[in-house]
């Protein structure tokens, strides 16, 4: 068992997501120390890939901007050794499959123990296809996240039964990106998970204001914010820090709200 | 195959959202693949409609220019919208109206397989939305407006490199988004099964045709097969009824680009390495990093970083092999081809021809190969002339 669960110990979680190396390893670090402070009770850290299909334009721009960066998995490793330095919060990677299966996947999994890693969203690994990393994800301790969208019906109890760490969400169809309104049933969503599983469950995709927020932690145990994160970093750059700092804690406040 | 496999390639390598629909589709096409209505129905749209079967060409002149094998060309550019696409696309848009969905949606990187789409949309009354890569756009204009004559929308994609492999991302994300009234009419063999299974399929009638006729004409076999390869729609389209007879060689020919040497190529087999990507564990043109690589071939529809999960698993058992014709020897063999057999063929297809031309004189006259001439190049005619230094208005 990883940290994840220590996330769900604070009151309804805040998961905060940045794309690793947006726009520079130095800024990412200070952007999740100062999320960390500011009240996010899990990071996730996005390693940028060459083509994200399930990211909306927003994300899309943070992947260029990294990889421009001459961002690489080795570099994102030795980022989170030196966060494991200063903050406990716990740390979960997005990544999509193939920079993950080129690494090696005993390899990869080893070095997300060696540095700190407590799980991993695979956005184009779906439950079926999990098998080929799921132990020696859970052999290191690193939890693979399951995602649960407004489609699965008939699939969320055989994924929330063989989760780990917690369930991730998806709000509604579609990629990642802000949006005004949310369609989906997500209240039968969570009570099909909580009927198949103890673990906790997050609601993530479109969230951006606190008053959604407040809404969906009413339903779910934590809110995934990563668009409207990603956005500020790329309207203020090297300076959004304290715009970061601001929103997330204003997001904890809303999360928390009863 | 077992379980959406070719040996350790293919899968579903998809976001959640999808799987239901994926799930459904292959439901869908095991039942409707062995319906007689359905059948009967596609069968009447590939005869009257598309002009199938297609012809086998003995090229003659071709044949006795290079003093070899005799050359056949699986005659696939005189298909209802000039490529090979129109077969697959008949056969999924006409299972997308079955499982009651009233839009489609489709990449495309030469325009073939968007036309084609868009032709079945309107024959069938779908709505219709291509995707395709700015650049591609641009290259092939003639076929845009062909699409949009067809009624369909085309959305020109800004992302990535502008190319195939991001209309591929960009149909995807729109398909995740409107999924219940949408189908994604995938243009080759790749991506999550069951496509790689339902392309192959209704593509498999090039092959099915192409050892009839030939057995019919030369009473035997023949010594090779060959196609070009992109994604590999066409190549297994004509493979796959040849892959039970061990003594017929299948060769694909791929896009060398400006070689395999330079950074411009899409030669996945020749320089890729195996990766997980559009939802199939295949080989893939990457980096060190596990990045996509920009590809390049003067051939939109070649330019793509990845190939069909069958192709990967033919050329590992060593069923298939696969060779890379660069830039110059297609536009090469393009030419070669209007002039010797008066055919103008797709730049795509002129791979394949140029690896003919290779192949032939090394065999024996009472030896045969079939080429796989899988569309027609009008719509490359002005970027020929541009590759020599010529402008024409288009």
């Amino acid at each position: 068992m990883s940290n994840i669960y220590k996330a769900f110990e604070n009151g309804k979680a805040f998961i905060g997501f940045v794309t690793g190396g947006d726009p520079s390893i130095e800024k990412t670090e200070e952007f999740i120390l100062e999320m960390a402070r500011a009240g996010a009770d899990l990071v996730e850290i996005g390693i940028p890939f060459s083509d994200p299909i399930a990211e909306g334009p927003v994300i899309q721009r943070a992947n260029v901007r990294a990889l421009n960066a001459l961002t690489t998995l080795e570099k994102i490793f030795s980022l989170v050794e030196g966060l494991r330095c200063k903050i406990e919060t716990p740390l979960v990677f997005l990544s999509y499959l193939n920079p993950v299966f080129n690494y090696g996947y005993d390899a990869f999994f080893k070095r997300c123990q060696d540095t700190g890693v407590d799980g991993i969203i695979v956005p184009d690994l779906p439950f079926e296809e999990q098998g080929e990393l799921r132990d020696i994800a859970l052999a290191h301790n690193v939890d693979i996240i399951s995602l649960i969208a407004p489609t699965s019906e008939d699939r969320i109890r055989s994924i929330a039964q063989a989760a780990s760490g917690f369930l991730y969400l998806v709000s509604s169809l579609g990629v990642t990106g802000v949006r005004g309104e949310f369609k989906a049933d997500i209240a039968g969503m969570v009570s099909s998970v909580r009927a198949a599983t103890k673990l906790p469950l997050a609601v993530g995709f479109g969230i951006h204001t606190p008053a959604q927020a407040t809404e969906m932690a009413k339903l779910a145990d934590g809110v995934i914010v990563g668009s409207a994160i990603v956005k500020i970093i790329e309207e203020h750059g090297e300076s959004a820090t304290p715009y970061i700092y601001e929103y997330v804690k204003q997001m904890k406040e809303a999360v928390c709200e009863k | 195959m077992k379980n959406g496999r070719f040996g350790d390639y293919g899968g579903q390598y998809i976001p959640e959202t999808l799987m239901n629909e994926l799930s459904n589709l292959e439901k869908a096409y095991n039942y409707y693949k062995n319906d007689n209505a359905f059948c009967a129905e596609l069968d009447e749209l590939l005869r009257n409609y598309a002009g199938r079967p297609s012809r086998l060409y003995y090229a003659a002149k071709m044949t006795a220019a290079l003093g070899g094998a005799k050359v056949y060309l699986k005659r696939e550019d005189l298909n209802h919208t000039g490529s090979h696409k129109i077969n697959n696309v008949l056969g999924q848009t006409l299972l997308a109206k079955k499982m009651g969905k009233t839009r489609v949606i489709a990449e495309t990187g030469a325009g073939q397989h968007g036309v084609a789409a868009a032709t079945a949309a309107a024959l069938l009354g779908l709505e219709c939305e291509i995707f395709m890569g700015k650049e591609d756009t641009e290259r092939q204009s003639l076929n845009v407006y062909r699409m949009r004559l067809l009624g369909a929308k085309v959305n020109a994609v800004t992302s990535g490199t502008q190319t195939l492999k991001d209309a591929v991302n960009e149909t995807m994300r729109e398909w995740v988004s409107r999924v219940h009234d949408t189908h994604y009419v995938l243009g080759s063999v790749m991506g999550p099964h069951p496509f790689p299974m339902i392309v192959r399929d209704f593509q498999s009638v090039i092959g099915r045709e192409a050892r009839e006729q030939f057995l019919e004409r030369e009473g035997k076999l023949p010594t090779a097969v060959l196609a070009c390869v992109g994604g590999g729609s066409n190549a297994i389209g004509i493979f796959y009824h040849f892959i039970p007879d061990a003594s017929v060689k299948l060769i694909g020919c791929e896009a060398a680009g400006l070689g395999i040497d330079t950074n411009k190529h899409a030669a996945t087999i020749a320089r890729g390495r195996v990766g997980v990507f559009h939802g199939m564990k295949s080989y893939f043109c990457q980096n060190d990093e596990g990045q996509i690589a920009p590809v390049y071939s003067i051939s939109a529809g070649l330019d793509y970083p990845g190939i069909g999960p069958e192709h990967a698993y033919l050329h590992d058992t060593g069923r298939a092999e696969y060779v890379a014709i660069t830039d110059e020897e297609a536009v090469s063999a393009f030419e070669y081809l209007a002039r010797t057999e008066g055919i103008i063929s797709a730049i795509e297809s002129a791979h394949a021809v140029s690896y003919a031309r290779v192949l032939a004189p090394k065999l024996s006259t009472d030896e045969s190969i079939i080429v796989c001439l899988s569309g027609r190049g009008d719509k490359d005619v002005a970027a020929i002339a541009r590759y020599r230094g010529e402008l024409i208005d288009e």
